[in-house]
C-alpha cells in the first residue's frame, strides 16, 4: 500500500513537495483515501500490471511477429478502420438526432429522446443477436437488402452496424447540451443581416458544434474499436476478413497462447489511450473557448 | 399587399424557423434512422420470443439452466453494485473534498476501465487467475477456484463497472459545494454524521443514478465476462451467455426469450434514468463518461 502511496504523490510533475500538507478541513481524508486507494490498487492496477507484464515476457522480435502477422494486421484494419467509419455516421447522426429533439416539437419525442440511451442499457449480446436476427438473408431487412445484391450480416458492413449502434448515444448526447445552450438571438442575427439558413447553420452553428462533436466522434470510436458483444455474431468472423481484434484476442486465449493475446491487447490499449488523450485535450480546448 | 404586411410585421424570430417541409424532412431521416438502427432490434427480440407463442417462451424462461443463469446474473449485481457504491462514494468525497497531489492520476485510473476493452477486461484476470497466472500456483495448491467460476466473474464485472457511480457522484458533489458541510463541521457534528444527514441528501439523485447505471452494465456485461466464465452449463453462465449459447445453438426461441428479459431490464434502466433525470431537473446528458 505505502508503495502506491508514494506512486501516487509522485503523480503531478512539478507539483514541489509541500511540509505540513493539510487537504481540506473536512474529515474523513485517511479514511477515504486509504479505502479508495486499495479498491483502485486491487480492482485496476494489480490486473492492468500483469497486463504489462506478460507481454513483457516476450522478446521484441516475437513480440513484433504477433503484432505484425497478416491476420492481426487484418483485425486492425477492420477494428480501427470499421470504427471510423461507424463514428463518423455516429457524428452526421448525432448532429441530426440532437437537432430534431433540441429544435422541434413532435408526438413521441420523449420516448425517442430515451431510446437515445437503449445502447447504453442493452447487453451488447442482445443488440448482437437482433441486429443478426434482423440483417441476417432471412431476416426482414437482410431479405429485402439480399434481393438489390446488399449484404450486411457476416460482412464488414454488419461489423460497422454493430458499431454504430453501440456509439449512437455519445454521439448524441455530447452535441445535444451544446446545441441546447445555444444563443437563438446569434441566429436571428444572421437571419436579419440577410444569410439564408444554410449559411447560418455553416458559418454560425456548426463551428460551436464542431468541439463537442469532435468528442463525441472520438469517444464513439473507443467505444467501437473495444466492441466485442454486439458485434461477434453478426461479423461472421472470418479470419481476415470480418475478424476484430477483441475477437482475435479470444481466439489466442482459447489456444492457452496469453502471451500472444497480451501482445495484441497492448496494441489495443495503445490505441485507445491515444484516443483518450485526444479526447481530453478536445474537452480541454471546448471548456476554455466558453471560457 | 396584405402578405406583405404580415411579413412586415414578422418578429426575426420566424427567420431562425425552418420551412414545415424541412422540419418534417429532418425529423423522418432522424426517426428512420433510428427505427432501422435501435427500433427494429428491440421488435426482432420480442417477434423472435413469442414466434413460437407463449407456451414456448414459458418454457424456454422456465429451462434449469436459464434460471440458472438468471440466478447467477442476479448474485453478481448484488455483490458488484454495493460494492461500487461504496467505492463510488468514497472516491468522489475524496476527491472532491480534499487537495492532495496525485488526484488527477487518481482521477484517471478510477476512469480507466471505461476506456478498456471488455475482452481486455476479462484477458486480465485470464492472466491473474489462470493456470499460468500470478496466482495460478498458488490457488491451485489451495484447491481455490476462481477463473471458470463465480469468483472470476465476479471481478471480471466489477472492473468493468468500477467507474459508474463514481462518475456520477463525482460533478453533482463538486456543484454542491462545501459550505454545508463545513457549517456541520463548526457545529460539532462527526464525519459519518455530516455525510449521511448533510450529504447524502444532497446526492441521493446522483447515486441513484449511477447504480442504476452500474447495475444495467453489471448484469449485461458480455466480454469481460464471456473470457473469464468457460462457459459451464447451468454454472458459469450469466444471462447474456446464455443468450450467446442457446443462440449458437439455433434454439432461437430460447435465445430470444433470455434476450427478452434482457431487453425488460434495459427498458427499466431507461425509465428509471428518466425518472430520476426529471428529479434532478437536469436534460438528459448521461453518456458523457
Amino acid at each position: 500500500m505505502g508503495e502506491h502511496t508514494s506512486k501516487i504523490s509522485e503523480g503531478r510533475a512539478g507539483t514541489p513537495a509541500r511540509a505540513g500538507f493539510w487537504p481540506g478541513p473536512l474529515p474523513g481524508f485517511r479514511l477515504t483515501l486509504g479505502f479508495t486507494i486499495a479498491c483502485v490498487s486491487l480492482v485496476v492496477i494489480l490486473p492492468l500490471s500483469a497486463l504489462a507484464v506478460k507481454s513483457a515476457g516476450l522478446s521484441f522480435a516475437e513480440f513484433w511477429q504477433v503484432i505484425s502477422s497478416p491476420r492481426a494486421l487484418a483485425s486492425y484494419k477492420l477494428s480501427f478502420g470499421g470504427a471510423l467509419v461507424a463514428a463518423f455516421i455516429n457524428a452526421v447522426a448525432g448532429v441530426l438526432l440532437a437537432w430534431v429533439l433540441v429544435r422541434y416539437r413532435f408526438p413521441g419525442r420523449a420516448i425517442v429522446d430515451a431510446l437515445i440511451d437503449l445502447p447504453l442499457a442493452l447487453p451488447t449480446a442482445v443488440a448482437g443477436v437482433a441486429l443478426t436476427a434482423i440483417y441476417a438473408k432471412n431476416g426482414i431487412v437482410g431479405g429485402f437488402l439480399e434481393a438489390h445484391g446488399i449484404s450486411v450480416a457476416f460482412t464488414k458492413v454488419g461489423v460497422i452496424l454493430a458499431m454504430v449502434f453501440v456509439g449512437l448515444p455519445f454521439a448524441v448526447r455530447t452535441v445535444q447540451p451544446v446545441l441546447m445552450d445555444l444563443d437563438g438571438q446569434v441566429e436571428e442575427a444572421a437571419a436579419v443581416l440577410g444569410a439564408s439558413r444554410l449559411t447560418t447553420f455553416r458559418k454560425i452553428i456548426l463551428p460551436v458544434l464542431l468541439p463537442p462533436l469532435a468528442a463525441g466522434f472520438a469517444l464513439a470510436f473507443a467505444r467501437a474499436v473495444g466492441e466485442y458483444g454486439s458485434v461477434v455474431f453478426i461479423s461472421g468472423n472470418l479470419p481476415l476478413e470480418t475478424e476484430i481484434v477483441p475477437l482475435l484476442i479470444v481466439n489466442k486465449l482459447e489456444q492457452f497462447k496469453y502471451a500472444h493475446a497480451t501482445s495484441l491487447a497492448m496494441v489495443m490499449l495503445a490505441g485507445s489511450f491515444l484516443t483518450l488523450l485526444a479526447v481530453n485535450f478536445l474537452q480541454a480546448r471546448k471548456g476554455r473557448s466558453h471560457g | 399587399m396584405a402578405s406583405s404586411s404580415s411579413q412586415a410585421a414578422a418578429r426575426p424570430f420566424h427567420l431562425t424557423q425552418s420551412p414545415r417541409w424541412v422540419s418534417l424532412l429532418w425529423i423522418g431521416l432522424a426517426l428512420g434512422f433510428l427505427f432501422v438502427v435501435v427500433i427494429l432490434p428491440l421488435v426482432a427480440v420480442f417477434s423472435q420470443a413469442f414466434g413460437k407463442g407463449v407456451g414456448a417462451f414459458v418454457a424456454a424462461i422456465a429451462a434449469p439452466e436459464t434460471v440458472a443463469s438468471i440466478k447467477l446474473t442476479l448474485l453478481t449485481a448484488a455483490l458488484v453494485v454495493p460494492f461500487n457504491t461504496v467505492f463510488g462514494l468514497s472516491a468522489a468525497w475524496l476527491l472532491v473534498k480534499f487537495t492532495f497531489p496525485g488526484k488527477k492520476l487518481l482521477l484517471t485510473l478510477v476512469d480507466l476501465p471505461f476506456s478498456v476493452s471488455p475482452v481486455i477486461s476479462g484477458l486480465v484476470f485470464v492472466l491473474l487467475f489462470g493456470r499460468m497466472g500470478w496466482f495460478g500456483p498458488f490457488l491451485r495448491a489451495h484447491h481455490l477456484q476462481v477463473l471458470f467460476s463465480t469468483p472470476g466473474i465476479v471481478l471480471a464485472t466489477a472492473f468493468v463497472t468500477f467507474p459508474f457511480v463514481a462518475r456520477e457522484v463525482l460533478p453533482i458533489l463538486q456543484a454542491s459545494g462545501n459550505s454545508e458541510e463545513e457549517a456541520a463541521l463548526t457545529l460539532g457534528a462527526g464525519g459519518w454524521r455530516i455525510f449521511l444527514r448533510v450529504t447524502l441528501p444532497k446526492i441521493k439523485w446522483g447515486v441513484l443514478y449511477g447504480v442504476i447505471l452500474c447495475n444495467a452494465r453489471a448484469m449485461g456485461e458480455f466480454g469481460a465476462v464471456s473470457v473469464v466464465s468457460g462457459h459451464i452449463r447451468g454454472l458459469t453462465n450469466t444471462m447474456p451467455l446464455q443468450v450467446e449459447i442457446l443462440y449458437n445453438e439455433y434454439d432461437f426461441v430460447g435465445a430470444f426469450a433470455v434476450a427478452s428479459l434482457l431487453v425488460f431490464l434495459a427498458v427499466l434502466t431507461l425509465i428509471g434514468k428518466k425518472l430520476v433525470e426529471r428529479r434532478q431537473g437536469r436534460p438528459a446528458v448521461g453518456a458523457k463518461p
